[in-house]
């Protein structure tokens, strides 16, 4: 009876442990969208990410007990021309090869306001790694927002590629997330 | 030769003409040369160059068209049927390509993901979506209207100095400036 009772608590105790973390969500992956938005002498240029995946707990009521991490795959950017795709992934860009994945990982969530919330976190693209803090608005089950980094930050377009008067340093990278699975 | 005293298109026609003739040499030596490159920022810059060229010419077609609808070319002097009406067709189908060269140059790029800034400043409408299946339906009818249009200004060429230095008829002086 004892050991029962000790059982039920240690079960309650790790139950409670866990509860925040157990609240994962998945992402439905039509309706959700990671692209981005490049400029080329002024000229914006859209790409998107095709292959991607998310690890999402997350809880509105406790967001700072929420985590958040992402990882990109480099090689899946699709653009409006198939040369844009080829090139992207050479050396001087994204380095495919040799790094196939770019990451995300919350360090902080904080809200800021009603449905919104500032996610901290650290980027790594190409093997440079960034503190970076992006907003995300939550309406109903989608999350989104944008946030501007720094193509250079991350040595994206070196070389003869390093003129911003050609290709701007920022890119601005938007997300739309179908969550499912979010407490109401 | 001196047959044609007032016989000349207007100042503002050969304004026209001739840097029409000088761009739309450039622009197609540009497009000629710049799709052969590796991808570079020179590369880059051709091609912006390219399309805010091809823009101008169409904005500059249209003004055009609009002069040569309200003031009627002086006459050419006597020459046989045929060639007359191979002028007149020549002349016609250059004005079509003016326009659907350029057209296709803006369609294809804005299909391509790449929408026209013109020089980098104004932002251009995209009449057509981004479509990789498009662009690659596009891109050859804009190689080949523009080879098509380098082929009647060879003929073009070759038939006013035909006129100039084998029949002598006057019918270059109509476009060039100066003495009357």
């Amino acid at each position: 009876m004892k050991r029962l009772l000790a059982s039920a608590c240690l079960f309650a105790t790790l139950a409670a442990v866990l509860a925040p973390s157990a609240v994962a969500q998945t992402i439905v992956k039509q309706g959700s969208e990671i692209s981005f938005t490049s400029r080329q002498l002024g000229v914006p240029v859209d790409g998107r990410f095709a292959q991607w995946d998310a690890q999402i707990r997350f809880d509105p009521k406790a967001p700072a007990a929420g985590e958040v991490s992402f990882s990109i795959a480099t090689g899946s950017a699709t653009f409006g021309s198939t040369e844009t795709e080829t090139e992207v992934r050479q050396p001087v860009w994204f380095n495919v090869a040799a790094f196939p994945q770019a990451k995300f990982a919350s360090t902080a969530i904080a809200a800021a306001g009603p449905g919104r919330f500032d996610v901290s976190g650290r980027l790594t693209i190409k093997g440079q790694t960034r503190d970076i803090v992006v907003p995300v608005t939550l309406a109903g089950n989608v999350a989104s927002g944008s946030f501007t980094i720094q193509r250079l930050a991350f040595d994206i377009g070196s070389g003869e590629w390093a003129d911003t008067s050609m290709v701007a340093n920022d890119v601005k990278v938007q997300f739309k997330l179908q969550l499912e699975g979010l407490k109401p | 030769m001196s047959s044609a005293p007032a016989q000349r298109y207007t100042r503002i026609a050969m304004a026209f003409h001739w840097l029409l003739a000088l761009m739309i040499v450039g622009s197609f030596s540009v497009g000629v040369y710049m799709t052969d490159l590796p991808f570079s920022p020179e590369r880059l810059k051709l091609y912006n160059w390219h399309k805010w060229a091809g823009v101008t010419l169409l904005a500059l077609t249209a003004a055009r068209l609009v002069w040569r609808l309200s003031h009627r070319p002086p006459a050419a002097p006597a020459m046989p049927h045929w060639q007359e009406r191979a002028a007149a067709a020549s002349h016609g189908l250059m004005y079509v390509l003016f326009f659907a060269i350029p057209l296709l140059g803006w369609a294809y790029s804005s299909a391509s993901g790449f929408p026209i800034v013109w020089f980098g400043v104004l932002p251009l409408p995209d009449f057509v979506p981004v479509d990789k299946g498009l662009a690659e339906a596009l891109k050859p009818w804009h190689e080949w209207t523009a080879k098509g249009l380098a082929t009647l200004v060879v003929l073009h060429v070759a038939a006013a100095l035909k006129h100039h230095f084998i029949d002598r008829d006057g019918l270059l002086s109509r476009m060039l400036p100066g003495r009357s």
